[in-house]
């Protein structure tokens, strides 16, 4: 089932499905956001925002607003 | 042969560039970008120089921010008079896949280029291993050089690869086939992505082996437990901050105490000794102690780079703004304002200078425009001269110090008033780009003491010739604005003075400063002052604050040493006692006291808002590259002053 990375808690693990579109796509693609990319959410900002995410090389952080055009599958472990 | 160096951020690039050009680095212009073309001297063997240029670190050739502008800028046009004949790509060995991305781009442009794979040895303990050889198969004629730049690993072969590299033999194959897009060609950027990921994504099949994944972060993500902590992160940040303080207060006060006392000392003793003259004077009294009120604050900026380059360099740095991203949005803000409006505490030229770490132009915008607002340490002899004056020194809610209070109180009204303007602000600048937060967290690591160094020294240096020439200026200009004036006043202003009785039963010490009060009365300053005085009147003041107001405008502290001049008071330097007893007895042609409660806090109130510092808007308007920001923003902090002080005054009086 097809979730945005925004509603991802910590902990999990999941695989890019696609982006939605906007002007900030092919920032995100540049980034390694790529379908079929695995990441885990690793931890969020005190207030819930900005998250940050494992990419499988190095850490990155992404507010809400931009974890909200990303559209992941969950991993069964 | 021109040079360039790029790569993604925290890949140990500026370490590459350190190490390659040493001290022999300047800062230049790209032609109409508002960015800093950093341009260092590599020397090679044979002795001759070759211009490496540090282009900023990005992870696409396409721009995210006006900053990155200027890399695509300049490859995307042949005839760009900087487009580089080698480019050294430096890529972070741990994360080849995103580092790759913008190599194959800089590659596919033809580019002749070195990948230099730097901290290879992060990479190991990462369990990655790159094996060169088949990466070198799909790069046929790019020479990899692996380095370790944190240690210096590595570099004499990166020195021997650019010095050999023969521009002649170079053919290029191409991963895909790729012309740079239009920046504004979003959906054919997304597919150029696609497709490079997926070529990318082969090569790093073959060319690495792995183990797993997840064990990466372990002695990050532990640290990270506490850094970013709902709590203990912001317990942490503000004992980063107390230290911050001590540094450019407590620690930063003993050297400037003795740069201030040197300067002060030297000007007088040259005042004595050089022969009588106007070419003399202007030496003494304008020259030397303008010089002086540069020198004295690099205690504070190098202790203050140094610290944040400490913070930057360990990777801290990015978690704070992780953490206070969220806090500065609804305010106009960034994650990566909270540095350059602290650095503005210590002084806002170099925390206007922090602000180009922003990508968002509005956000830096305003970033920039507040900044001023944060009480620098040049309102300090201020505040406190006239919190000795007027508020007495008594206990409030039984344990209060009051004049502790006022001055914590002059603190907070700057920052509420910075973080207020900003709220306002967000809905006055316009743009078009959209606000977003795409920020690398890079692992924990020693920070390299070369690169603190370097920045230390480029920040200082970026100080003195840029803040320090007009504050140098403005000084001179003023000293002569104080010094003449028209030939009949300041004859018949000094004559009335030394006929007085007054002045006859006066030590010759003070004869001398009741002529120079004389003459600054008398003075273009002088008359100036007066002119002026039915507008500062609503306000409070006479017009001796404001010939004081009008000297401080090279820097705010020289307002103290002013009102010591006019009202002929000698100068200790520290306590002030001898002017603050003059001042208290100073009074109005109608018998009331000039500085009372409502007059002084007025005062105060105005030194919180007014843009008293001609080097700050000349620094805005380097980074804005344009006179309307430092105009604009003149205008409402002066605004602000005056309707600040209004308040002030009468509801106090």
């Amino acid at each position: 089932m097809n979730v945005l990375l925004s509603n991802i808690k910590p902990g999990n693990t999941v695989t890019v499905v696609d982006l939605l579109e906007s002007s900030l796509k092919p920032k995100l693609m540049e980034m390694g956001l790529i379908a079929g990319k695995k990441l885990k959410v690793l931890f969020k900002a005190p207030f819930g925002d900005p998250i940050a995410i494992d990419l499988g090389g190095y850490v990155l952080s992404l507010r809400l607003d931009e974890a909200g055009l990303i559209n992941v599958n969950e991993v069964k472990d | 042969m021109k040079i360039a160096l790029l790569g993604n951020p925290n890949t140990g690039k500026s370490s590459v560039f350190n190490l390659l050009t040493g001290m022999r680095q300047h800062v230049g212009n790209f032609p109409g970008v508002t960015v800093d073309k950093k341009v260092g001297d590599f020397k090679t063997s044979k002795g001759e120089i070759l211009q490496i240029i540090d282009f900023p670190g990005t992870y696409s050739l396409y721009p995210r921010s006006k900053d990155e502008n200027v890399v695509y800028d300049v490859l995307s046009n042949q005839s760009n008079k900087d487009f580089p004949d080698l480019a050294i790509v430096v890529a972070d060995a741990a994360n080849l896949e995103r580092n790759l991305f913008i190599f194959t781009q800089i590659h596919d442009l033809k580019i002749p280029s070195i990948l230099v794979l730097n901290m290879s040895d992060v990479a190991n303990r990462k369990g990655k291993k790159i094996n060169i050889e088949a990466l070198q198969k799909h790069f046929p004629d790019t020479k990899i050089v692996e380095t370790n730049a944190r240690v210096g690993l590595g570099i004499d072969r990166l020195k021997e690869t650019i010095e050999n590299y023969n521009l002649n033999c170079f053919e290029s194959n191409v991963t895909i086939d790729f012309k740079l897009l239009p920046i504004d060609d979003l959906e054919n950027q997304s597919k150029e992505a696609e497709i490079r990921y997926e070529t990318i994504a082969e090569i790093v099949n073959e060319a690495t082996s792995r183990k797993e994944l997840d064990t990466n972060f372990s002695k990050s993500s532990k640290l990270d437990k506490i850094l970013v902590h709902p709590i203990l992160g912001y317990l942490f940040f503000g004992l980063v901050l107390m230290i911050l303080f001590q540094l450019i207060y407590v620690f930063a006060a003993v050297p400037m105490d003795l740069i201030d006392g040197s300067f002060s000392t030297f000007s007088s003793w040259l005042q004595k000794s050089l022969p009588e003259g106007l070419f003399f004077d202007l030496i003494s009294q304008g020259i030397v102690p303008g010089i002086g009120g540069v020198i004295v604050f690099i205690p504070q900026i190098a202790l203050l780079f140094f610290f944040i380059s400490l913070l930057e360099e360990s990777g801290y740095l990015a978690r704070v703004v992780f953490i206070m991203d969220r806090l500065m949005r609804p305010l106009g803000l960034n994650g990566k304002s909270v540095v350059p409006l602290l650095s503005s505490v210590a002084c806002a030229i170099p925390g206007i200078m922090a602000t180009r770490t922003i990508s968002s132009w509005k956000e830096r915008l305003i970033t920039i425009f507040v900044a001023p607002l944060m009480s620098c340490s040049a309102r300090i002899p201020v505040y406190t001269l006239l919190i000795a004056l007027v508020i007495p020194a008594k206990t409030v809610f039984g344990f209060v110090n009051l004049q502790g209070l006022v001055l914590f109180g002059l603190y907070a009204l700057g920052l509420i008033s910075a973080l207020a303007i900003a709220t306002i602000l967000k809905f006055f600048i316009a743009t078009k780009e959209k606000s977003f937060l795409l920020l690398e967290l890079p692992s924990y690591k020693s920070p390299r003491w070369g690169n603190v160094g370097i920045t230390v020294f480029e920040k200082v240096k970026v100080f003195i010739f840029d803040a320090g020439k007009v504050i140098l200026a403005v000084s001179i200009l003023l000293w002569g604005l104080a010094t003449f004036g028209p030939a009949d006043a300041m004859k018949n202003g000094v004559k009335q003075v030394e006929n007085s009785i007054q002045f006859k039963n006066s030590s010759p010490q003070a004869q001398d400063q009741m002529i120079a009060s004389a003459k600054l009365q008398n003075s273009f300053i002088g008359h100036f002052g007066q002119a002026i005085e039915p507008i500062i009147a609503p306000i409070g003041y006479d017009w001796k604050i404001g010939v004081s107001l009008i000297t401080s405008f090279a820097a705010r502290e020289v307002f103290v040493g002013s009102l010591s001049t006019i009202y002929s008071v000698h100068d200790n330097g520290d306590s002030n006692v001898p002017l603050i007893q003059h001042l208290r007895s100073e009074k109005r042609m109608d018998g009331t006291k000039v500085y009372t409660v409502a007059s002084g806090v007025s005062l105060m109130v105005f030194y919180v808002y007014a843009m008293q510092c001609m080097a700050t808007m000349a620094v805005v308007k380097r980074e804005t590259k344009s006179w309307k920001w430092p105009i604009i923003q003149m205008v409402v902090m002066g605004i602000l002053a005056y309707v600040g002080a209004f308040i002030a005054y009468t509801s106090l009086s």
